[in-house]
């Protein structure tokens, strides 16, 4: 608690701590230097890379940066704005209110990064060294004098005063580090509103310019210098600034957040790509909901992805295919009613007898009743059983949706843009996303919301308030399921065939349970971005990293091991659980001195 | 909170008879009976391991009794916690039991679940009422946290929270789901003598406001302030029940306590020495309050 009040005392930028920084310079120096070399690597951009257009984005044109490039010069660019803004100039301070140097830093590395692996991949891929021109050198150059610069940058927060001379890893860890914001000064709200849509506008673009990456060389540039630049923003503070206002503004935040969203397929040209966002929704969707089960009630669902499986099936079969056994064509209203309803049904005939078990042992029954849906699924085939999902053949041919004379399947020119299937595929499960986010919020800021965290707390203590705790799990467990369905019904459609191996335990290809559940721990439980943003990342990552599908879930399973040492919270974290990994204490919590000395003495010899 | 008990004081809320509970072969409690009036503070005390708790969680339902039944206020409760809540018994626990990553509010907002009826449709939907009774259930949390003295604590964790003051949290937790009947489970432990008479007080105000407590307590000056009537419990059988003075120079009280006096107990002159430094470590205690 003590380690809180000093952090928070010293949000004056003065290098008044004791801490030296890790490259002995003067700080005016440093910050010269970080500036200097942010604009060589800035200018490097600008020249050529290398000689041929072997290598993937054409980096041979002089005055007009392209692929890795492009990533370079963002970078660069925002490292020299965290940079001068630490002189204090007018007009860029708004940039640093939390950590001033510590931003540079990480930028600078992000920089370095991404510049690093380009020359890397530049020399690997084409044979040598031979392969860079000038502008390669000049921008790598670059890159490494604005690291050295910023290391050399007085640290942002004094080291922890129980430790305050740590070593060398130690120290570089601490020069990562900043403290928070103070309480940003009020903003007329429709200048608050307006920055709220300019955060969404950029997170849209990154979201879309990652999505839209056309080679894996360049993702994993994105990747590096978004991992960076979005620590960097945090870090100087900003990302706090954005979400007390969406705080404010919830509504506000809320929709811009679906225009944004909306926009996305307008911005993409090609089909694949959109495809890939409607896939990401679906994924995110059922990821919410999962989120309602295991990140409110605390039931550990290992089999979830079984009801997707359940309406997806459903949906299928009354989809009007020319393979579904029944053979009857549903409008969409009435097979979304029909996935949601069988899913509800399923998810209540499961719930009903293994929610009579905690913790570990409904994880392995649900994990056993996940894997029984996929087998009965394929059993159900007129040999091994009735005929009903021809087994693994799966339920192929589900014709596209028309709704309202609107067909689905087919591109329309909207507003001048072509909106193709998977774009059309993709506002139309945007608009379940945002009912699954409305039933999620609803639902958790209510009376029963609060029921399941209570349960999720200590159920007996929950019982012991009056809350029937088999009837309220139950109730999570149909609400996810219903949820899934949901998404189910869309999948069907976007994905033209159902067949029982799309819903395994664990797969290369989300959604799968193993995955839906990483998303939602990944991301953060209990919020509702971190879902989203989780499922985001689980999926791009593997459909953008094709090279290395075998590696895949052994990287993948490095990456969530790391993230639970390091952030077991989630990227997103609510403050419940902030509070709850991390003993930071609460700011507002006094120092507990109810009692005169010696009184406690007495009261043992007494008693 | 007031109470419309037309009925004389001496009606009985809790009527428990002939309370058995068996665990394999061990048995925990024995036919206790025990009776709880309106307006009354029913101590129960014992040696450790004399079923005190167990007997507790046969009144709310958490175990279910082997033989005997609970009444309250005339009806036989169902043995199911929920119910028992429902029913207007509320509990608290020995070792703490809060939703310790809820907020103060939230965790007496909790208590309030037996007590309003908006389900998940009228969640979603934000019908009519939804926004009534939240804002209705969030002032009768105020109040209890006011009661108790929580309020300017009312966003914080539940786990933040220093002992005491869980300790009180709980409580307004078990208040908040409007009970006749609160049961304490060593509401004082490991609490300091200020703490203690806090919760005295505390105590004293909860029955004014109509609700009859049961409690159990190791601290027998607590319990002899406190109660109108002591129960005693050795090895899951009742061996005296009445009030304070009495129950207090019960030869089998002090024996189960204390032991059998043996030859050589101490003389006459050892005891007035004791009482001696007793009196004076008590009034040095009473110095500090003041």
């Amino acid at each position: 608690m003590t380690k809180t009040t000093d952090t928070t005392v010293d949000t004056t930028k003065v290098s008044t701590a004791p801490a030296t920084p890790i490259v002995p310079l003067p700080s005016a120096a440093a910050r010269a230097l970080a500036v200097a070399g942010s604009a060589v690597a800035l200018v490097g951009t600008f020249l050529a890379w290398t000689w041929t257009e072997e290598f993937p984005g054409n980096l041979t044109v002089t005055g007009y940066p392209g692929g890795l490039q492009v990533l370079t010069l963002v970078g660069s660019l925002l490292t020299l704005l965290f940079a001068v803004s630490g002189y204090g100039v007018k007009g860029l301070r708004w940039l640093t209110p939390g950590g001033t140097n510590s931003p540079v830093l990480l930028s600078a590395l992000g920089v370095l990064g991404t510049t690093g692996y380009a020359l890397g991949a530049i020399s690997y891929e084409l044979g040598g060294l031979v392969n860079l021109e000038l502008g390669a050198y000049v921008s790598g150059a670059g890159a490494l004098l604005a690291v050295i610069g910023a290391l050399g940058l007085p640290v942002d927060q004094p080291y922890d005063p129980s430790d305050p001379h740590p070593h060398l890893w130690g120290r570089i860890r601490h020069a990562l580090t900043a403290p928070e914001p103070a309480r940003a000064k009020e903003l007329p709200s429709w200048a608050e509103i307006l920055v709220i849509a300019a955060g969404f506008g950029v997170g849209l673009y990154v979201f879309a310019y990652g999505i839209g990456t056309e080679y894996s060389e360049l993702f994993i540039g994105f990747l590096i210098v978004t991992g960076f630049g979005f620590t960097a923003v945090t870090r100087a503070g900003l990302l706090k600034r954005l979400s007390a206002l969406t705080a404010k503004h919830r509504n506000v935040a809320m929709a811009a957040a679906f225009v944004a969203a909306i926009c996305f397929p307008f911005t993409q040209t090609n089909d694949q790509y959109a495809l890939i966002g409607a896939n990401i929704l679906i994924f995110a969707t059922v990821a919410l909901g999962l989120n309602v089960v295991v990140g409110l009630a605390g039931l550990l669902d290992l089999g979830y992805v079984a009801f997707l499986g359940v309406g997806a099936y459903a949906a299928a079969l009354v989809s009007g295919s020319p393979q579904s056994t029944i053979g009857v064509q549903f409008p969409f209203w009435a097979a979304v009613l029909t996935g949601a309803l069988a899913s509800l049904v399923f998810g209540v005939v499961i719930g009903a007898p293994t929610l009579r078990l905690r913790g570990d042992y409904l994880a392995i029954v649900t994990l056993g009743f996940g894997e029984i849906f996929r087998i009965t699924m394929n059993n159900l085939n007129g040999n091994s059983g009735p005929d009903v999902t021809n087994g693994s053949n799966g339920i192929p041919n589900i014709p596209d949706l028309e709704i309202f004379g609107f067909n689905l399947g087919l591109s329309h020119s909207v507003l001048g843009h072509e909106l193709t299937r998977s774009g059309n595929y993709y506002l139309l499960m945007l608009l379940f996303t945002a009912i699954v986010v409305l039933v999620f919020r609803r639902s958790a800021e209510s009376r029963i919301g609060r029921a399941w965290v209570a349960i999720r707390e200590d159920e007996t203590a929950a019982t012991a308030m009056g809350i029937n705790g088999f009837r309220l799990k139950l109730l999570a467990f149909a609400l996810g399921a219903c949820l899934a369905g949901l998404a189910g019904t869309v999948q069907a459609h976007v994905s033209y065939s159902v067949t029982p191996e799309q819903y395994q335990f664990a797969g290369s290809v989300p959604p799968n349970s193993a995955f839906l559940l990483a998303a939602v721990i990944l991301g953060g439980m209990g919020t509702i971005s971190g879902p989203l943003i989780g499922a985001a990342l689980l999926y791009l990552i593997p459909a953008k990293l094709q090279f290395m599908a075998e590696y895949q879930l052994l990287l993948f399973g490095v990456a969530l091991m790391l993230l639970m040492r390091f952030r077991p919270e989630g990227l997103v974290a609510d403050r419940r659980k902030q509070l709850e990994f991390h003993e930071t204490g609460q700011l507002d919590v006094p120092e507990d001195k109810s009692l005169p000395e010696g009184a406690t003495g007495v009261a043992k010899a007494g008693a | 909170m007031t109470t419309t008990t037309t009925a004389p004081t001496s009606t009985a809320v809790l009527d428990a008879s002939g309370v058995t509970m068996r665990f394999g072969g061990l048995t925990a409690v024995r036919g206790v009976d025990l009776t709880v009036n309106t307006g009354e503070i029913v101590g129960l005390i014992g040696p450790n391991g004399a079923g005190k708790t167990t007997f507790f969680n046969c009144l709310t339902g958490l175990y279910v009794p082997t033989e005997g039944k609970v009444a309250y206020k005339g009806t036989v409760l169902p043995p199911k916690p929920h119910l028992v809540t429902q029913a207007g018994i509320a509990r608290t626990f020995q070792n703490i039991r809060l939703f310790a990553n809820m907020t103060v509010l939230e965790n007496v907002l909790v208590g309030r679940h037996t007590r309003t009826k908006e389900g998940l449709w009228s969640a979603l939907l934000r019908l009519p009422g939804f926004k009534k009774a939240e804002q209705e259930s969030r002032e009768r949390a105020m109040e209890l946290l006011e009661f108790t003295g929580l309020a300017a604590k009312a966003d914080h964790l539940a786990r933040n929270l220093p002992y005491g003051e869980q300790r009180k949290l709980e409580i307004a937790r078990a208040l908040a789901s409007e009970p006749g009947l609160l049961l304490l489970d060593e509401p004082t432990a490991g609490m300091n003598p200020q703490e203690t008479r806090a919760a005295e007080e505390l105590i004293f105000a909860i029955r004014d406001k109509g609700i009859a407590v049961l409690v159990i307590e190791h601290d027998i000056r607590f319990i002899m302030n406190l109660c109108d009537r002591v129960a005693v419990l050795v090895q899951g059988e009742k061996i005296v029940e009445g009030p304070a003075e009495v129950v207090q120079a019960d030869e089998r009280v002090i024996a189960a306590y204390l032991g059998e006096p043996f030859e050589g107990a101490p003389g006459k002159e050892e005891a007035a020495e004791v009482e001696a430094a007793e009196a004076e470590a008590h009034s040095t205690t009473e110095g500090d309050d003041k």
